[in-house]
C-alpha cells in the first residue's frame, strides 16, 4: 500500500466505495419493489384479521381495535367454502392426471418416431394452446348443450356435457394438452437415445418403451408440470363460469362471489375469502418453487 | 455449432432432436404392425381430444360468424347472412371500437411498462446478490394467484367507501373517487393490477434465459471496457433473441386474452369493454346472438393468428429441418 501514491489510492478508495454504494442502491431498490409487490397481499391479510365493526368505526386506514379469525370462520361457514374446495378438487385431480397422460402419449410419438405429420401436430397443439379461449366459446357452449352423455351416471346427471364436471374437465384437458405436449416433447428430445435403443435391441414393443423406459425418465418434467397445471386449473374460473349453471357445482374461485352480499359488501369478509382461496396455491408455490419455475421455463426455452 | 452426434455417447442436444434420417428409417423398419397401431393410438387419442374441443369450435366460430342464430330451436334454424354480422359489428355495434381501443391500451401498457419492468428486474436479479430468492419470490407471488383473487384484492384497494386508496386520500381531504365506476379511470387502475402479475411472469421467464447466457460473453465485454448498460444492450440482449420472442409473444397474447379482471369488476362494461368480454356477453347474456358473438370471436382469432404464426415459425423452425 505504501508504494501507491496518495492520488491513486484516493481513486481506488473512491471507486471501491462507489461500487459498494451501487450495491446498496440495488438492494434498496429491490427491497422497495418487493415490499410494493407484497403489499396488496399483506393489506388483504391485515384487513381480513379485523372485525367489520372495528374498521367501520376506525376506517380502513387505521391501527387498533381487535384482531381475530372471525372473518375466516364466517367465510368458511357462510360461504360454504369446504364444499367449493371439494368441487375444485373434483375438477383439478382428473384434469391434471388426464392432461399429463395424454400429453405424454402424444409427446412420445412426436419426439421419438419419424412421423409424416410430426410438425403439423406439434403446430396444432402449440397454436391451440395460445388461442384466446373466447375464440372457441360460442360453438363450444352450443356443443356442450347438444352432446349427449349416458345419464344418470358418474359422468353426467342431465345427459349433457353442459353443467357437468365432466365437461369442465374435458375442456381443461383439451386446452392444457397443447402446452404439456410441447414441454414434454422438448424434454424427451433432450434424453439420451441409448436407453431407448437398448430396449429396442432387447425386443421391447413400442408400448413397453413408452411405459417402462420413457415414463420413468420424464419424471422431473412431470413434477414441474403437475405443479404448474394444478395451479392453473385451480385458479381458473372462466370455464366453470361458462360451462356450469348449478351454483353448488362451482369451483372455489367462483365462490368468492358468494361472499359479496347483493346490496352490501363486507370487505373484511371478502379479504378473508381471498386469502383462504389463495392459500393453497401459495403453499404449493413456496413448497415447489423450483418445479414451478422450471415448468414455465421448459415451455419457453427449447430443451 | 453442434457436430453430427449420431453414434457418439453424448446426449442429443435439443434442436438437433431426432436422429439422422438413415437411422430413423432403420428404426421404422423395426416396427411391427402392432407397434404402428399403438403409435397411431398414442398420438391419435390426444390429437382427437384436442382437435375436437379446440379446433372444431374454432372453425365453427368462423362458419357461424356468417350466420344468424339465436340458439333456440335446432341447427336447422341457422340462417346464412353473409358478412352482415361483421358490417353491424364495425358500423353500429357501440362497444366494438371501445373494446379494440381498450385491448390496444392493454397491449401498450404491457409492452411499454410491465414487460420492460419485468426484464429490468430480471437483469438486476441476475447479479449475484444476497436474498435473491426473497426478491424473486415476492415479485413472482402474484403470478400464482387466480385472477379472481386479484380482482377482489383490486376491490379492497379501489372500492369507493371501503377502499384503501380513498381512505388514504380522504386523510388529505380528497373527496372519494369512484375508481372502478368511472369509465375513463377504471381501465387504467385495473391495468395496475394486471401489470402487478405480468411483471413477475416476464421477470421469471427472462431470468431463466439470462442464466443460460454464456458468462464469457459478459467477461469479454467487460475486458473491452463496456459499461453494464452497453453490455446488456449490445451483447446480452441480442443473444437472448429466442427468449425475447417468447416474451414478446406472451405479452401480445396475454393482452388479447385479457378478460378476468374486467369481467369480475363489472362484466366488461362501462369503460372495461374488451373483445373477450364482448364475446362472452353475447352468449351467456339474456339474448344469445350466436352468429354475432362468433363474428367478434373471429376478429379476436384474426388478431391472435399473427403472433401465433410468428411464434411457431420461430420456435419450430429447426424441427422442420
Amino acid at each position: 500500500m505504501t508504494a501507491v501514491s496518495p492520488e491513486v489510492a484516493n481513486v481506488y478508495v473512491r471507486k471501491k466505495t462507489g461500487i459498494r454504494w451501487s450495491r446498496v442502491a440495488l438492494h434498496v431498490f429491490l427491497f422497495a419493489m418487493a415490499v410494493v409487490w407484497l403489499f396488496p397481499l399483506l393489506y388483504a391479510l391485515y384487513t381480513s384479521l379485523r372485525p367489520y365493526a372495528d374498521t367501520a368505526r376506525l376506517g380502513y386506514v387505521s391501527i387498533g381495535g381487535s384482531y381475530n379469525f372471525g372473518n375466516y370462520e364466517k367465510a368458511f361457514t357462510d360461504g360454504n367454502l369446504p364444499s367449493y374446495f371439494l368441487n375444485t378438487l373434483i375438477v383439478v385431480v382428473p384434469a391434471v392426471f388426464l392432461t399429463l397422460l395424454l400429453a405424454s402419449m402424444a409427446a412420445f410419438v412426436l419426439s421419438r418416431y419419424s412421423w409424416r405429420f410430426n410438425l403439423l401436430f406439434l403446430m396444432l397443439f402449440t397454436a391451440g394452446n395460445l388461442l384466446p379461449p373466447q375464440v372457441i366459446i360460442t360453438p363450444l357452449f352450443r356443443m356442450f348443450l347438444l352432446l349427449p352423455l349416458p345419464s344418470p351416471s358418474i359422468l353426467s346427471d342431465n345427459g349433457l356435457w353442459y353443467d357437468q364436471y365432466f365437461g369442465v374437465i374435458a375442456i381443461h384437458v383439451a386446452f392444457q394438452l397443447g402446452f404439456c405436449t410441447f414441454v414434454l416433447s422438448n424434454y424427451m428430445k433432450t434424453l439420451p437415445q441409448e436407453m431407448v435403443e437398448a430396449a429396442v435391441v432387447d425386443g421391447a414393443s413400442v408400448f413397453q418403451i413408452y411405459r417402462k423406459v420413457m415414463m420413468p425418465l420424464v419424471r422431473p418434467a412431470f413434477a414441474a408440470l403437475v405443479v404448474l397445471e394444478t395451479t392453473w386449473v385451480y385458479n381458473d374460473f372462466f370455464w366453470a363460469l361458462l360451462l356450469m349453471k348449478s351454483g353448488e357445482k362451482m369451483p372455489i374461485t367462483s365462490a368468492l362471489n358468494n361472499l359479496k352480499g347483493a346490496f352490501f359488501v363486507d370487505n373484511n369478509l371478502v379479504a378473508a375469502g381471498a386469502i383462504i382461496v389463495a392459500l393453497p396455491t401459495m403453499i404449493v408455490f413456496f413448497a415447489a418453487q423450483k418445479q414451478f419455475i422450471s415448468g414455465l421455463t421448459l415451455g419457453s426455452t427449447k430443451g | 455449432m453442434t457436430a453430427d452426434v449420431s453414434g457418439s455417447a453424448a446426449p442429443t442436444p435439443p434442436g438437433v432432436g431426432a436422429a439422422p434420417a438413415s437411422k430413423k428409417k432403420r428404426r421404422s423398419l423395426l416396427l411391427t404392425r402392432r407397434d404402428k397401431w399403438i403409435l397411431a393410438l398414442l398420438l391419435g387419442i390426444p390429437a382427437a381430444v384436442h382437435i375436437f374441443l379446440v379446433w372444431v369450435p374454432t372453425l365453427a366460430s368462423v362458419a357461424l360468424s356468417f350466420t344468424s342464430w339465436n340458439g333456440i330451436g335446432g341447427l336447422d334454424r341457422i340462417k346464412f347472412v353473409g358478412i352482415d354480422n361483421y358490417r353491424v359489428l364495425i358500423t353500429t355495434y357501440p362497444p366494438f371500437w371501445p373494446a379494440i381501443q381498450h385491448n390496444l391500451i392493454w397491449l401498450g401498457v404491457f409492452l411499454f411498462i410491465a414487460t420492460p419492468l419485468g426484464i429490468f428486474l430480471a437483469v438486476l436479479l441476475d447479479k449475484e446478490i444476497r436474498g435473491t430468492r426473497f426478491y424473486q419470490g415476492a415479485l413472482y407471488l402474484p403470478v400464482v394467484l387466480s385472477l379472481a383473487i386479484i380482482g377482489f384484492i383490486a376491490q379492497l384497494f379501489l372500492s369507493t367507501d371501503q377502499g384503501l386508496v380513498n381512505g388514504v386520500l380522504g386523510a388529505f381531504g380528497v373527496k372519494p373517487v369512484d375508481w372502478l365506476g368511472n369509465s375513463s379511470l377504471n381501465l387504467w387502475v385495473i391495468l395496475i393490477f394486471a401489470s402487478w402479475r405480468q411483471v413477475g411472469y416476464v421477470m421469471i421467464l427472462y431470468l431463466a434465459g439470462l442464466k443460460g447466457v454464456d458468462p464469457t460473453l459478459r467477461e469479454a465485454a467487460k475486458v473491452d471496457g463496456a459499461t453494464e448498460v452497453q453490455t446488456f444492450f449490445r451483447v446480452v440482449f441480442p443473444v437472448m433473441k429466442p427468449i425475447n420472442i417468447v416474451v414478446l409473444v406472451i405479452t401480445v397474447i396475454e393482452s388479447l386474452r385479457a378478460f378476468d379482471l374486467a369481467f369480475i369488476i363489472n362484466r366488461g362494461t362501462n369503460g372495461l369493454e374488451l373483445l373477450s368480454t364482448l364475446v362472452t356477453n353475447n352468449i351467456i347474456g339474456e339474448a344469445s346472438r350466436i352468429g354475432f358473438g362468433s363474428a367478434i370471436a373471429v376478429v379476436l382469432l384474426v388478431v391472435a393468428v399473427g403472433p401465433i404464426v410468428f411464434y411457431l415459425s420461430r420456435t419450430l423452425r429447426e424441427e422442420a429441418r
